[in-house]
């Protein structure tokens, strides 16, 4: 498997490999820039509270993350059984409209809901990530070809093992594509969590605008926008390498 | 065995049903290949659909060897059933040899002799193992996925298979080659097969018997030959078209056809002694053999009432041979690509064993062959 592995892969590595590339020379870019006008000794000032909140934002976006993966993918399954097939289109159409609410409103809600803290605060994440994700499970798997599950089910599989089999792997790139875009946006609205009282690198930026500071806004910021990037390369080196080769268009 | 019982498919409701399938009956018997043939909506596909019950029929009973298929439980039913679609089907999240491997795996067999199963079928169609086994069906062909696709039916050794328009996918060229691979493999591992085409030569080729559909109902059931020398109803008649009778040509085999009561001549013979012997057989011609008994040249019988002298003047070469192994539609072929009436027919060895006419070819089809 190595062996062929190595020859079909190169070429197409290669690209993915840029992608990661240009944004480490923006960043270098950016890094170098604040460094010679003085900016990052202001930054780094911060550098206890970053540290801090950066475990916290994390730890926000692991939860809501995490609970919104385990929830979406079996609702986004069964919303694609055959049983469900009438119903899935409305209940799809539900979930896009409400992807359409802001997720400063979902915060609203869900501290008028929770009170304030963190728990509030997972749950209005939580249901911000949930609908790529569902979204992309229940498309993934309404595009896997007819006639695979119709081969499947002609060669004695089980309905369960249908979907385990055939169904969930075949769809598995396109519903990795919802998890990294859904944890995109976790972490980029994160920061909004501040305003409910669950902290994250939100309490920097912030606080630096009311304050007119722009080095603590920027010490909210910069790492925010990191995260961003690191969570989704990880992700995709995540989804590069369990999507197996026969599915994996970037393989 | 392959027994089909008044197989009934109804869809919609039970007072006004449309009717997909209705009252089917036939017999195949072990180890013969059953081709349904018909226009797209004649129920074929549904009716080859029920045998492994991703249909389920609104009445008949399919007994296979015997065993009323109702009474088993339809996911085992289909373990034990090869079954190829069109598309091919290749799982393409897995390799070749985990595609090979899908119902021995879903069988519980030991993965060592699921393994050693997939890589034997892979030398049986002359894909290399360790080329194949770890590849991903996107590396492949559609020839190569074909094959696979049909290995893959075959990998737990099922004794009935079931195939719909399985080469249908396929670009001519290849399409006749691995019909011929299909046919040897099945010479020798002898399976039921029911085998779904709209493709009239696919279905005389590759059928022991042919079903043809019209519109839910079997019109007719028969050998290849037998069809197409005697269709039941106009609707056959049309549907196998007015060529029919070329392609019964390709069923019979030129040993069959040939006519073995030819004449030789020495070419010191006279002309008057090989005339006199044509004139006193059915042959209209005398033929020259060389040492090996091989035809060399030929006097025909215009040539030996015009002219005198010995044979070996007046014989001409022959043009051209057919072996006995082949079809008439070869024989036929050459006869009209070299203008010889008699042509004559060589054994292995090469030696002469019979002459083809037009007349003989009239007789035999006109006999109704085989039968």
């Amino acid at each position: 498997m190595s062996a062929l592995a190595g020859q079909a892969a190169p070429q197409q590595s290669r690209r993915i490999e840029t992608a990661p590339l240009i944004v480490l020379i923006v960043l270098a870019g950016t890094v170098a820039w604040l460094w010679w006008s003085g900016m990052a000794e202001e930054i780094l000032v911060y550098s206890d509270d970053i540290s801090y909140l950066v475990v916290q934002h994390l730890e926000l976006v692991a939860w809501a993350g995490g609970l919104a993966i385990l929830v979406a993918v079996p609702v986004g399954v069964v919303l694609s059984r055959p049983a469900f097939r009438l119903f899935s289109e409305a209940v799809m159409q539900v979930f896009n409209i409400g992807s359409t609410v802001p997720t400063l409103a979902i915060l609203a809600l869900s501290m008028t809901l929770l009170g304030i803290g963190t728990v509030p605060a997972v749950f209005g994440l939580w249901a911000a990530t949930l609908l790529p994700i569902v979204r992309n499970t229940y498309a993934g798997l309404r595009a896997v070809p007819p006639h695979l599950v119709e081969a499947a089910i002609g060669m004695g599989m089980t309905p369960r093992q249908v979907l385990w089999r055939v169904e969930l792997p075949n769809a598995l790139f396109v519903i990795f594509g919802g998890i990294r875009t859904a944890l995109a946006i976790c972490v980029g609205s994160a920061p909004l969590v501040f305003l409910i009282g669950a902290g994250g690198l939100g309490e920097l930026i912030f606080t630096g605008i009311s304050l007119d500071e722009l080095p603590m806004m920027m010490a909210g910021a910069i790492p925010t926008a990191m995260l961003a990037v690191l969570v989704d390369f990880i992700l995709g080196q995540i989804q590069y390498y369990l999507v197996p080769r026969g599915i994996n268009p970037l393989r | 065995m392959i027994r089909l019982e008044n197989l009934t498919k109804h869809y919609g409701p039970a007072h006004d049903p449309l009717i997909a399938v209705d009252n089917v009956s036939l017999d195949l018997p072990t180890g013969e290949i059953c081709v349904l043939l018909g226009p797209s909506g004649c129920g074929k596909t549904t009716t080859m659909k029920m045998i492994n019950r991703l249909i389920q029929p609104t009445g008949g009973k399919v007994f296979i060897n015997g065993k009323d298929t109702s009474t088993v439980d339809p996911i085992e039913l289909r373990r034990s059933i090869g079954y190829v679609i069109q598309q091919i089907g290749l799982f393409p999240n897995k390799t070749i040899e985990e595609n090979i491997c899908v119902v021995p795996d879903l069988l519980g067999w030991d993965r060592r002799k699921s393994r050693d199963r997939a890589k034997e079928l892979l030398e049986l169609v002359g894909l290399q193992p360790d080329l194949f086994l770890k590849r991903y069906p996107k590396e492949l062909s559609g020839g190569q996925q074909q094959r696979v696709g049909v290995l893959r039916a075959l990998a737990a050794d099922p004794p009935v298979m079931l195939m719909d328009e399985p080469f249908g996918a396929i670009d001519p060229i290849n399409r006749e080659v691995i019909q011929e691979e299909f046919l040897k493999m099945q010479r020798e591992i002898r399976k039921t097969i029911i085998f779904v085409s709209h493709d009239l030569d696919e279905a005389v080729k590759m059928a022991d018997k042919i079903a043809i559909f019209r519109s839910g109902k079997l019109e007719q059931y028969a050998a290849p030959d037998d069809l197409l020398a005697r269709p039941a109803n106009s609707f056959i008649e049309d549907f196998l078209g007015s060529d029919r009778a070329l392609k019964r040509l390709r069923l019979v085999s030129v040993g069959d056809a040939m006519e073995t009561d030819f004449i030789t001549v020495l070419e010191t013979d006279s002309v008057e002694h090989a005339r006199a012997r044509i004139r006193s057989s059915r042959s209209a011609a005398a033929f020259v053999l060389d040492a090996e008994g091989a035809p060399r040249s030929v006097l025909s019988e215009q040539v030996a009432e015009a002219c005198s002298g010995t044979v070996g003047d007046h014989a001409e070469p022959v043009k051209s041979t057919v072996p006995i192994t082949g079809d008439l539609r070869q024989a036929v072929s050459v006869m009209f690509a070299h203008d010889m009436p008699l042509l004559p027919c060589i054994d292995e060895a090469g030696r002469l064993a019979g002459v083809m006419s037009y007349r003989s070819i009239v007789h035999h089809l006109g006999h109704g062959g085989k039968a």
